[in-house]
């Protein structure tokens, strides 16, 4: 059975890589919104913490020979580097209000992408699928990659965790409100300073998750972050800036539209998602989730 | 230290002038004359790009589709069109990129703040993936090539650019005629309505004027230089690279301007002149100057938040009491 001359099987397995992607997409879309959102900066080094992430994972992985425990060190390491970055950087900022805290963003980015490549020099690092992982899975009548399922399971499972976290915690509920009115947070006596540095590391954290579960699927080099920060704008752009479910699922929209547009239609793969953005921004720019009136 | 103040000063009152005689020397003193050019081009580049963020407070991350149309229209004409005259062909260039600044100007000019700039971002990063795609006309990844010797007819008689000296001293003549054009939009009313619009667009809304024309219309003037500058670039180069339209041009453009000073007038064209020198200059010594480059950028946010040209100007020019 064929649609558009293209097998059903494989539409199927192209949508499952499309959901793979779209986690992706969701792990980095909601750490860029979390920040927006609580922060207001647009983190423009969001793309290079995610490559940081992957370069760490490679470097953990030669030493530790397990992919297990560089799926839980490396982020947490970039957590720490996005902590600090945003103690001593970006912090100072926020008072000046304006686009600063952006454009440090934006320079700190540029700054990470020449640290990697010093460090890891600038060839593509090999990053093979875990052993465990590797190979297919049958399906009903279809083989889907193995990894690609994990991702897929594995990034639910963290946005569930994340997901409890914002609902049932003191923290989560800081932060909710801390989105909604920071000056009334402020206000109550809640000190917002160390927060946001928490919410900025788990943003970072966030991202690096993303680039250590893509490196398999992904080639691994400095610039892997110029391209995704871009596909991550998309994505926040469209569920709606600040909004976390808005990430969620306009993560996995985009996803799933680039992959099957790269089965149908390959030339216009790159350029459908941009289409997508300008008619959402166009037509409703809170995005699909988001809330109403912020700088529209 | 008075005659530095006395030399600033004078500066101050006759910039272009002061300009032009640095810039008619400046060949003879930088290493090769190719550097010299591209420091004339980017720094048209980013004075276009400060009249719409310095000078309107409207920050776009697109700024990259223009150049690139100016560059692809100016090679286009050249190349493939086979128009001989390099002004015809700049025309062209320049033509592009309006019209290219025109529609996404408009398009973009409904939203605000961050949200202007991811579109601006989200319409350049389009243009660029279909350039790409569009091998044919374009030459795709491998950048448009073919571009003829130049020879610009006047009807004097014929002026060859084949020699790096003489091409640029068109470019220089090209960009003096521009930034002096800039220069006397920037004076006008009009360039007094786009600051006002930067310091308080709601209340310039209040008083009656046409904002939103008004921010497109500087959308398509900031685009017109750019467009301008890439043209000359795309001549410099005799290719245009793809990597003209991608968004790291537009973060290119958006470091010079801050580092030079989005609040002074030459401020940009400062910033260009610095990374460029830097960037030649560090390329001979490590391969990691861009690293540097952002260190200086990071560096600029943090400590000299109104740019090279800002922080000198705020030291140098006297400043009358009760300023």
């Amino acid at each position: 059975m064929t649609l558009f001359d293209v097998p059903l099987m494989v539409i199927v397995s192209q949508a499952v890589i499309g959901i793979a992607l779209g986690m992706i997409y969701v792990l980095l879309a909601l750490g860029l919104s979390l920040v927006f959102g609580l922060l207001g900066v647009v983190n423009f080094a969001h793309g290079s913490f995610y490559m940081l992430g992957a370069c760490m994972a490679f470097s953990l992985v030669t030493v530790t020979n397990s992919f297990w425990l560089c799926l839980l060190f490396a982020p947490l390491l970039i957590g720490v580097l996005g902590f600090g970055a945003e103690r001593t950087l970006l912090r100072p900022l926020y008072a000046r209000g304006g686009d600063d805290p952006m454009l440090l963003t934006f320079g700190l980015s540029l700054v990470f992408i020449e640290a990697a490549r010093l460090i890891w020099g600038n060839a593509a690092l090999p990053f093979e699928t875990p052993t465990l992982l590797s190979g297919s899975v049958k399906m009903g009548m279809t083989y889907l990659p193995t990894y690609r399922i994990f991702v897929i399971v594995i990034t639910a499972v963290i946005v569930g965790v994340l997901w409890v976290v914002l609902r049932g915690t003191n923290f989560g509920l800081i932060v909710r409100a801390g989105t909604n009115d920071p000056l009334m947070v402020r206000a109550l006596g809640v000190d917002l300073g160390n927060v946001w540095s928490w919410v900025f590391a788990s943003g970072c954290v966030l991202a690096a998750l993303a680039g250590v579960l893509a490196a398999p699927m992904r080639r691994v080099f400095a610039e892997m972050g110029l391209t995704i920060i871009i596909e991550s704008f998309v994505v926040v752009v469209v569920g709606g800036m600040g909004s976390l479910s808005g990430a969620l699922v306009a993560g996995l929209l985009i996803g799933e539209v680039a992959s099957l547009t790269a089965l149908f239609a390959p030339k216009m793969a790159d350029i459908v998602i941009f289409i997508v953005m300008a008619v959402v921004l166009m037509l409703r720019p809170r995005g699909l989730l988001g809330e109403p009136g912020l700088m529209e | 230290m008075t005659v530095v103040r006395a030399l600033a000063a004078w500066l101050e009152h006759h910039p272009l002038t002061g300009l032009l005689v640095f810039f008619a020397v400046f060949p003879f003193i930088m290493p090769y004359h190719a550097l010299s050019t591209q420091i004339l081009t980017y720094g048209l580049f980013a004075m276009g790009f400060n009249l719409l963020y310095g000078y309107t407070g409207l920050l776009s991350f697109g700024h990259a589709a223009y150049f690139g149309l100016g560059a692809y229209g100016t090679g286009l004409a050249l190349a493939r069109l086979g128009l001989g005259s390099p002004l015809v062909a700049l025309g062209l260039g320049i033509v592009t990129a309006a019209a290219g600044a025109a529609i996404i100007g408009f398009l973009c000019m409904r939203r605000r703040g961050v949200y202007f700039g991811l579109l601006t971002l989200a319409f350049a990063q389009l243009l660029y993936f279909i350039v790409y795609h569009m091998g044919d006309i374009t030459g795709g990844e491998d950048g448009l090539r073919g571009f003829p010797s130049l020879v610009v007819r006047l009807p004097g008689g014929s002026i060859p650019l084949d020699s790096p000296l003489s091409f640029y001293y068109f470019v220089l003549v090209v960009v003096a005629l521009a930034l002096i054009g800039l220069k006397r939009v920037l004076d006008s009313p009009f360039g007094s309505v786009l600051q006002a619009i930067r310091e308080n667009g709601d209340r310039c809304l209040a008083c009656g004027y046409d904002v939103k024309n008004v921010k497109i219309l500087a959308f398509v003037f900031s685009g017109v230089l750019a467009g301008l500058a890439g043209g000359l670039n795309a001549m410099h180069l005799r290719i245009v690279p793809v990597d003209t339209l991608y968004w790291t041009t537009s973060g290119t453009v958006l470091l010079m301007t801050l580092v030079g000073g989005g609040s002074t007038f030459f401020g940009p064209f400062v910033g260009a002149s610095v990374y460029l020198a830097l960037e030649s200059l560090l390329a001979l010594v490590t391969e990691s100057w861009q690293l540097i480059m952002g260190g200086i950028f990071v560096g600029c946010v943090v400590f000299l938040p109104r740019g090279i040209l800002g922080w000198l100007s705020d030291r140098l020019v006297a400043r009358s009491p009760g300023a």
